[in-house]
Order: C-alpha cells, then structure tokens, then sequence
C-alpha cells in the first residue's frame, strides 16, 4: 500500500514532465518571406519579420509553438522567387508566405499561391493587378493577400498631398510626372493622370523612364524646358541617381511623389544628402506616431539594425503578428481557414487599423484606405531628417525646400 | 543651346569612359589579358571611396585617394590570385590560357560584385563631389564636379602618355606589348612588367570608379555594364590601341548622349551597339587597331 501512495506524485511528475516537453517540442510554425536581400527596401523585409516573431516568441508563441522565419533571397528575379516559393511550400512547409515589394515578382507568384494553397502577402508591391487577379477568380487566388496600398491609392494620397502643400500653399499649377517603366507604375500613372486636374494641377508630359538609367541629365533637360511648377515622381527601382543629379544639377523644380528608396534613413547617406528637400510619400515614417506601435517598432528595429526600416518593414512586421492572430483564431495552419481568418482581421498595426476588402471590391484583400484605417503621409528629407509635413494632424514641420528650388509664388 | 549641352554632358562622360578604358585596353596590349572584373574594380573604388569620404568622415579628397588605393590593390589581387596562377599553370593547355582567363576575371568580378551587393546592399551609392556647385556655361547650368571630372581625366591621361613615352619604366610597358621576348632578352622582368601594368590600371580604373561615383553615382549592378562599356570601346578602338580607345571613348560618350537628348534616354546604348556590330564586321581591327 506504502508503496502505491509513493507512485502517485511520481507519475503526475512524470506526465508534468512529459506534457512540457511535448510541449517544448511541439514543432514551430514556419513563416517564408522571399524578398531581395541586397536592396534598401527588400531587406527590411525578412528583418522586420524576424523581429515581430522574436517578441511573438518571447510572449510564448502562437497556440504554444514558436514562429520560425524561414528567409529566401529572390535577386529580384521572378524565376528565384518562384522556385523559392514551390521550396518553401514543399520541402520547408511553411504555412504562410510573405513576398517581395516587387509588383513583377508577386504577380510570378500568385498563380503558385493558388495552386498550392499557401497563403501570401505582400508587404510591398503595388500593382493594382495583383487585387484585380484576387477579385477575378476568387475561389482560386483567395490565398493571396495585399499587404500593402495598390498604386491607385497611393497616386490619390499623393494628389491629396499635393492639393494642401502644393496648390492650396504654392499656387503650383502644372506638372510633369516622372515614372519609372514598370508594372507598379502603370496604374499609378493613370490615376496621376486623372487626379492631378482634379486637385488643380495640370499635367504638361509624361515621362516613363527605364528603370536602367544612370544618367538623367537628358530628362531634367527635357522637364525644364516644359518649365512645369513641379515634377510629380514614380519611382522606386531607382532613387539615388535621379535624386543624385536633380540636386548636382539645380533643378530648379520640386521632387513630390512616390520615392520608394527615399523611405529608409540610409537614403540620406547614399545620396550624400542630395535628397534634402525630396518630398514624398509613405505610410508610417520614424517619430510620427501613426498608432501606438509606430515609434517603439522604429526604435527598436534601428537599434537593432543600424537604420531605420524601409516601407515594407512596417508592414512586413505587421503580417507577422496578423498572420500570428490569424493563426490563433483558425486553432491552425489549415490554408482555407487562414484565408478566412485573415479576411476577418482587425488590427492595428504600425501604419494604421487593417481590415481587408472582402471579395465584392475589385480591390479584393487590400486594406481598407482613409480616415481611421491606414491613411498615407507625405515627407520631407530636411537637414538629414525625414519630417512628416502632411497631414497636419500628424505633421512635424513645414514643407521648405533647397535654394535652387524655385516655387511659384 | 541643347547642342552646347550634349557638348557639355558629352565631353564629360567620354572622358570617364577614356580614362577607364585606357587601363583596360592597356593590360590587353601588355599582357594580353581581358579582364572582364573591370567594372567590378570600379565599382569597388566607388563605394570605398563613399564609404571612406562620408561615413567614416574623411572627405571628398580623402575618400577618393584611398578608393583608388583600393582599386589598385584590387588589381593586384586580382593579378595575383586570378590571372598569374592560370597563366603560370602546366596543367592549362597555352592556347587555352585566354580562355580560361578570361572565365577566371569574370567569375572573380561575379564575387566581388556579389560581396559589394551583400555587404552594402545594391543601392546606387555617390560619392561626395570634389567640387560642389554649378557652373553658368554660355546658359548651359554645368555641376562644377563634371568639369572637375573631364579636367582630372585628361590630367590622368596626360601623366599616363609621360609615363609611357618619357620614363624607362613606361618605355618597357610598350616594348612589352611590341615584342615580349626582345624585352626579356634584353634583360628585363616581364613579371615586375606585368606588375606595373596591373598597377598603373588600377589607377585608371580607380579614378575612372570614383569619378563615377561622384558622378552619376554606382551601384553592384552596374558592374557587368560597366566592363560591356569598356570592352564595346576597347573593341571599337582596336585591342591594344590606346589612341584608339581615346577616340572610341568619344565616339561611344558623344553617341549615347546624342541619342538619350534627342531620340530617347532608354535606347541610349542601342546606337553603339549597333555601330559595333557593323565595325566588327566591317573593320574587325576596329577603329585604329593594329593588324
């Protein structure tokens, strides 16, 4: 009898013992993020993710297992993040993916997410056709989300800027808009094109340049000639050099616009400060509280990298814990009913409140844009800083530009 | 006044293109070698001299110095641990020597534009301007940096035709592209030839790199268009011809820029391409090459 009464705590410790450890076992969940480690913007990606599941971890997981990013370089080339997808989905199972800022390469890898059944989003591509494809054929794109505004939105928030800093501030009236040839800019031209004369501004040319110029001496050449009020940008494979010669050359007009490689604090250093007086936009910039989330997201992935995240490391780092929530809420990994779990997200984030367009907006799975969602931001580069100058509620300073600069007024 | 501007502009760029042909077409001369990491040795020279002149605080002139240094010593690794060990090899085949140098620069080049990439990601850096400012040009508003850039390319290539024509080290450079053989019966070193040589591009490739950088800025990407440009001008010119390489410089600067003015910028290299092709077939020696 003595003998039975010892055994009993003996076993219970066991299984205590037993249970933990299974527990402590219980394999990881596994996240891909495919995106072009050597870029400005692509790097922020798989850094701001692993940083996300590092504080997920540390509060104990998800359903009591670890998140495990499991990180692909994608050169910037459709073929390597399409085979870095079928691996990651079939030899690394992972169980969501997150890709590239790149339109051309997430437009590669919507057909694999639909046929492989593994969840995606993008944190930083713009195309509108990557929502358009979603909104086609739902019931086979379904797993794709877009993590990120699509160029239509993003040419609106740039013409809303404009019409408060530039028509309403500067009496500007005319513009040349300056795009880079690519598949983000398509539709970005198109509604810079249609909401430009709305806001008041006239549109004299239209450059579309290839994404392999170095020297844009002939551009601004040709730009000034038309003597626009202001050049309204598209740009986001290149950054440094037009930016470089603008300011080596005293073009005498503005830069607003869309400058993807200005969002990250090194673009001051690549461009020995040419940037100074660059206006343009974004979602979420370092010291401007968009949520509670911002600031110590910015503070903490620069100390720990050395620079302050890109675009898409905001919203790189929000996936991670909207998938996470996700994930908690569908008690798994099972594709569909992450895909509905995702569709029922809300949540704030760093750049603002996500809730996803359901699938009766052409714009299916983007997230929702204005006032008490995600709003965007213009910014200047003035003096080495990125200050925020619209909108006013958020702003930390006046829009000025450099001496060369000439505004109408 | 567009015309005075594609002067400008033209000028500028064809120097640079002179200055880092020059080094290229001149190790071919000497010692037959293509080296295909060109580009990859300018860009190298670029982005230290970024680094060296804006992060760690030393300056325009600081920063270009010891980017040309890094150039140079680029190019001697180069030489030492790529081109040297095949050309030394018994187990390549002589004739195939060019060849398998030819693969080794350009694999070694993939490296170093890969390492650059990785370390500094493949963002477009510029190196700070040794002159800042414009410069009014009869209307043509010029950045004072592009006329400090044709100056110190001429400068260069000015201190590079003394070298070779009036010192005896340079005089050995040019009978070691004439005959080799009489000049190592004459008692010299083909080895500290070759060395010189391999020094003296690192230069040229360095200030052509640097004055890039300042220039239109340099990314890792820009490597493998890079050595395309000096190799379409080499060709263009005549291998081994230095005069020729001067003048194709200025074909090949003065024709971009005329079709990125005035036709489109994004075909800016298609017309040079084509003048190649058409030289190749008509006059395989090239503008001004020996043959």
């Amino acid at each position: 009898m003595k003998r039975k009464y010892w055994m009993l705590p003996a076993t219970a410790a066991f299984a205590t013992l037993a249970f933990s450890s299974a527990q402590a076992a219980a394999p990881p969940i596994k996240i891909g993020v495919i995106a072009e480690a050597s870029s400005v913007s692509g790097a922020s990606i798989p850094k701001a993710a692993q940083l996300a599941a590092d504080e997920i971890n540390a509060k104990g997981g998800v359903l009591g297992r670890k998140i495990e990013i499991v990180t692909y370089d994608d050169h910037n080339s459709a073929t390597d993040a399409v085979r870095a997808f079928q691996r990651a989905a079939r030899e690394d199972k992972v169980s969501f993916v997150i890709a590239s800022y790149i339109s051309e390469v997430v437009l590669a890898l919507e057909p694999w997410s639909a046929r492989l059944h593994m969840p995606m989003i993008t944190p930083g591509a713009a195309s509108d056709e990557i929502s358009h494809n979603i909104y086609k054929d739902y019931n086979h794109m379904k797993y794709v989300f877009h993590g990120y505004l699509p160029s239509t939105f993003i040419a609106d928030s740039v013409c809303d800027g404009a019409k408060d800093l530039l028509v309403q501030g500067h009496h500007v009236k005319t513009a040349v808009v300056m795009s880079e040839d690519a598949a983000w800019t398509l539709p970005l031209d198109n509604e810079y094109l249609k909401c430009l004369p709305r806001v008041g501004i006239k549109v004299l040319d239209h450059i579309r340049l290839s994404p392999d110029t170095t020297d844009f001496t002939p551009i601004f050449n040709k730009i000034e000639g038309e003597k626009p009020d202001v050049i309204i940008t598209g740009i986001s494979h290149v950054g440094v050099q037009p930016t470089v010669q603008w300011a080596a050359q005293h073009v005498p007009i503005p830069m607003f616009g869309v400058s993807s490689q200005a969002t990250t604090s090194t673009f001051w250093k690549d461009t020995n400060g040419a940037t100074n007086g660059v206006v343009f936009q974004t979602v979420a910039a370092p010291g401007v509280a968009v949520t509670p989330k911002t600031n110590p997201f910015t503070d903490n992935y620069t100390k720990k990298f050395g620079a302050t995240p890109s675009y898409a490391g905001y919203t790189s780092y929000d996936d991670v814990y909207m998938i996470a929530d996700a994930i908690k809420k569908a008690g798994g990994t099972n594709p569909d009913k992450l895909v509905t779990a995702m569709e029922a997200t809300n949540y704030v984030g760093t750049i603002g409140r996500y809730v996803f367009n359901g699938k009766s907006s052409p714009f299916t799975h983007t997230f929702k844009v204005g006032k008490g969602y995600v709003t965007g931001l213009m910014v200047q580069w003035q003096d080495g800083k990125q200050v925020t100058i619209w909108p006013p509620d958020v702003a930390q300073g006046k829009m000025t530009f450099p001496s060369f600069v000439k505004l109408p007024q | 006044m567009q015309a005075l501007q594609i002067l400008i502009d033209g000028f500028a760029i064809s120097s640079l293109y002179a200055t880092g042909a020059i080094g290229f077409t001149l190790i071919f001369g000497v010692s037959g070698v293509l080296n295909l990491s060109h580009g990859s040795i300018m860009v190298t020279a670029a982005v230290v001299a970024w680094l060296v002149a804006g992060s760690l605080g030393a300056g325009p002139y600081g920063g270009a110095l010891i980017g040309v240094g890094a150039s140079v010593v680029l190019s001697l690794v180069t030489y030492g641990i790529v081109v040297r060990p095949i050309q030394n090899s018994r187990a390549i085949a002589r004739e195939e020597k060019e060849i398998f140098v030819l693969t080794g620069t350009l694999l070694w080049g993939i490296m170093v534009q890969e390492v650059i990439a990785y370390i500094f990601t493949n963002n477009p850096k510029t190196v700070l301007p040794l002159i800042g400012g414009v410069v009014n040009i009869l209307g043509v508003r010029t950045p004072g940096n592009e006329i400090a850039i044709a100056a110190i390319a001429w400068i260069t290539m000015g201190l590079l035709w003394l070298l070779v024509n009036r010192t005896r080290g340079g005089k050995a450079l040019m009978a070691a592209a004439i005959n080799p053989r009489g000049l190592t019966l004459c008692g010299f070193e083909l080895g500290s030839i070759h060395l010189l040589v391999w020094t003296i591009y690192g230069v040229l490739a360095g200030i052509a790199g640097v004055l890039l950088g300042s220039f239109l800025g340099v990314s890792s990407d820009n490597a493998g268009q890079l050595t395309a440009s000096a190799f379409s001008i080499v060709v263009l010119g005549g291998l081994g011809s230095v005069t020729g390489s001067l003048v194709a410089a200025y074909v090949v600067g003065y024709l971009e820029s005329l079709t990125a003015y005035l036709i489109n910028p994004s075909i800016r290299t298609v017309p040079v391409l084509l003048l190649l092709v058409i030289v190749v077939y008509l006059r395989p020696q090239g503008l001004l090459g020996r043959r």
